[in-house]
């Protein structure tokens, strides 16, 4: 059987697979909808949370990307990791014992103010739009590459699949299917991670096999191997990166208090019954992403090394482009990978410097890892279908919250609060459906921005929901002029300094006029703290919050009495 | 009133504050501390066939983070069991 058979038929069996969840997981009433009827197994939640968070770029993009930075790559690892501990221990358990549908419900009720909530409302729209632009186009990209179809065609089939099982299922189907499509993309990621590790260094482990010595025989380990490659090709040191310090910190510390802070993130922590449970669920997740993010970094590692040596040799002197394996060949067409023979000797050679004549893309590592090892056909169809179950996972979870602010947030709570349960679940399906159809829009005709605005969905989360929501758990007596006043402050800040180096003038984003050398991808910690500052700043001009939120707050400081999620 | 008076309500407050404010110092210092501001310290360390602090930077401080959860997850339930305010 061909490749692109065997695609075919893995492809086709998950979508069999997520189909039939969604017809036995459908949604009776808005709080099924919402909130899964607030029934779902911690464990479960957790796996849907890893699949719900883990999306296209963290599946395809992640492991090229450390492979090109290095040390550098940390700020992915530990800024989309670190962000789960900050949920568990300071928003998860509260939100839960709060027990809303959603995060503007929690800014709206104990802000006491509509327009609180309205502004939680934009920006979580405005997040998730972000997001789930780029998540249509991966499954685009995974389908014309592996499947031979158009991005149009490729696009239309991922729409009407997260179509079916978002407005038929809500989020009781996304559940069951996000942890279905955990398991595949963790699968398809682990198992050509395994053959390659073996394959360098002899370790089944990925993580170990990173501080291995080679399995050439020249007992070197692999690291040092990496690190006497580069500097020789002409790059930085591999374990040391290139970007400064204190973009490091800041880059890192915006995506964990992002991550905190994303709106299809906590929503999923409204699902579990228990208190308990959404701080057990917050670890379960944590373990899921691990298993993805630890082994990242060893892929990189093991994919540089085997690309350069594929490339220049074991000799570095540089392989004759005629006997250039297979995979060269094929992704070349791609236009992901292309060779200009600058000195005519016929012979293909990667560095750092005036000598390369090679054009890498960084999307290649993960995708065409199981050919560089020349592993089975069914290990690259697992590849594929891995990819677009990432892509589906987080869509889906993306376009639930889109239709949730809309329906609950925007018509219950506020435009037409006299519609009954029925026709509130009307509305969060046709919200869902008209958001798809503008998310497959931005898929097919991608805003030439997509890349950059991922930075301003993180910057954006950092300076707006997570102080409002920190401040609103732990300072009782904060109140709606100074949560609405830091939200406005710390999203103009952030925005205008993204826009500014992003749109309006990119020749000057360089860091000799960065703030601080502050990068705009790391621009959403300071805006975090400009939102700290001028709330304080204004409650303290402006007064307590009345005794009635105050007491409100104290209560969802203890587990005791959590009830289901409900409207009221 | 869940708890059996106002001073029991305090101090569980006290308390789960203390414990996330330890637990976060362990979150800052494997990750910002480790993994970026003694990055440099730390690599002249050599750990199986990693530099000791692009260890921490890459591997190292995941690990961490998913035990800092579950310690909290034990912690809390202890604390919620011994103040009366737990779900059961």
């Amino acid at each position: 059987m061909d490749l692109q058979m065997m695609t075919f038929l893995v492809v086709g069996a998950t979508f069999l697979l997520y189909i039939g969840i969604a017809v036995w997981a459908r949604a009776g009433s808005t709080n099924d909808f919402y909130v899964a009827g607030g029934g779902v197994n911690p464990i479960a939640n957790g796996m849907a949370t890893a699949a719900d968070w883990m999306s296209a770029a963290s599946f395809i993009s992640m492991a090229g990307l450390i492979s090109f930075m290095g040390y550098d790559g940390a700020v992915y690892l530990m800024g989309w990791t670190g962000g789960y501990v900050l949920l568990a221990l300071c928003l998860a358990p509260y939100l839960r014992k709060f027990g809303k549908f959603t995060v503007p419900d929690f800014i709206g009720d104990r802000y006491y103010s509509q327009t609180a909530r309205t502004v939680a409302v934009v920006c979580a729209i405005f997040v998730c739009f972000t997001y789930v632009a780029g998540q249509m186009r991966g499954v685009g990209v995974v389908f014309s590459r592996f499947l031979e179809v158009d991005i149009v065609t490729g696009v239309v089939i991922g729409m009407a699949i997260v179509f079916f099982y978002t407005v038929l299922g809500g989020m009781k189907g996304i559940t069951y299917t996000q942890v279905a499509q955990y398991c595949v993309l963790i699968f398809a990621y682990i198992v050509p991670a395994v053959f390659i590790s073996i394959m360098v260094t002899g370790h089944v482990l990925p993580q170990t096999g990173f501080g291995a010595t080679l399995a050439d025989g020249s007992g070197m380990y692999l690291l040092e191997k990496l690190d006497g490659l580069s500097v020789e090709l002409g790059f930085n040191e591999y374990t040391n990166g290139s970007k400064s310090m204190i973009d490091v910190f800041f880059i890192t510390a915006a995506l964990m208090v992002g991550t905190a802070g994303l709106p299809h993130v906590i929503v999923r922590f409204f699902t579990v019954p228990k208190v308990r449970d959404a701080r057990k669920s917050a670890g379960w997740a944590l373990i899921f992403i691990a298993g993805l993010y630890t082994t990242a970094p060893s892929l990189a590692a093991f994919a540089r090394v085997n690309m350069i040596e594929t490339i220049n040799g074991v000799e570095q002197q540089g392989t004759p482009y005629a006997s250039a394996p297979t995979w060269i060949k094929n992704w070349e067409k791609t236009g992901l990978i292309s060779w200009d023979d600058k000195n005519g000797d016929g012979k293909m050679f990667y560095s750092g410097d005036e000598r390369n004549e090679m054009k890498v893309d960084r999307d290649i590592m993960v995708l065409a890892n199981p050919e560089i090892a020349n592993l089975p056909a069914w290990v690259i169809a697992l590849v594929a279908a891995g990819g677009v179950a990432a892509a589906l996972s987080t869509s889906a979870g993306l376009l639930l919250v889109i239709s949730t602010s809309v329906s609950h947030d925007l018509l219950k709570r506020n435009l037409a609060p006299n519609i009954t349960d029925k026709q509130e679940l009307f509305y969060a399906r046709l919200a869902a459906a008209v958001a798809i159809g503008i998310a497959g829009y931005f898929g097919i005709n991608p805003p030439g921005f997509v890349a950059q605005v991922v930075a301003f969905a993180f910057g954006l989360a950092a300076s707006s929901f997570f102080p409002a929501i920190i401040m609103g758990i732990f300072m009782k007596k904060m109140n709606k002029q100074g949560a609405i006043a830091g939200m406005v402050s710390g999203i103009a800040f952030t925005a205008a300094y993204i826009i500014y180096f992003k749109f309006v003038n990119p020749a000057a984003n360089v860091p000799a006029n960065w703030w601080f050398g502050i990068s705009p991808e790391g621009i959403g910690t300071l805006g975090m703290l400009v939102n700290f500052g001028v709330a304080y700043v204004v409650y303290r001009a402006t007064g307590e919050a009345p005794e009635e939120i105050q007491q409100l707050v104290e209560d969802i400081r203890y587990p005791k009495g959590a009830g289901e999620a409900s409207a009221h | 009133m869940a708890f059996k008076n106002e001073e029991d309500k305090v101090a569980y407050w006290r308390e789960n504050i203390s414990l996330v404010l330890t637990l976060l110092a362990v979150w800052f210092a494997v990750s910002f501390g480790a993994g970026i501001l003694l990055v440099d310290v730390l690599n002249s360390i050599q750990f199986f066939g990693f530099k000791l602090g692009f260890w921490f930077a890459q591997q190292g401080s995941i690990y961490v983070f998913v035990v800092l959860i579950f310690v909290y997850m034990a912690k809390m339930n202890a604390l919620d069991k011994k103040y009366g305010v737990d779900e059961e």
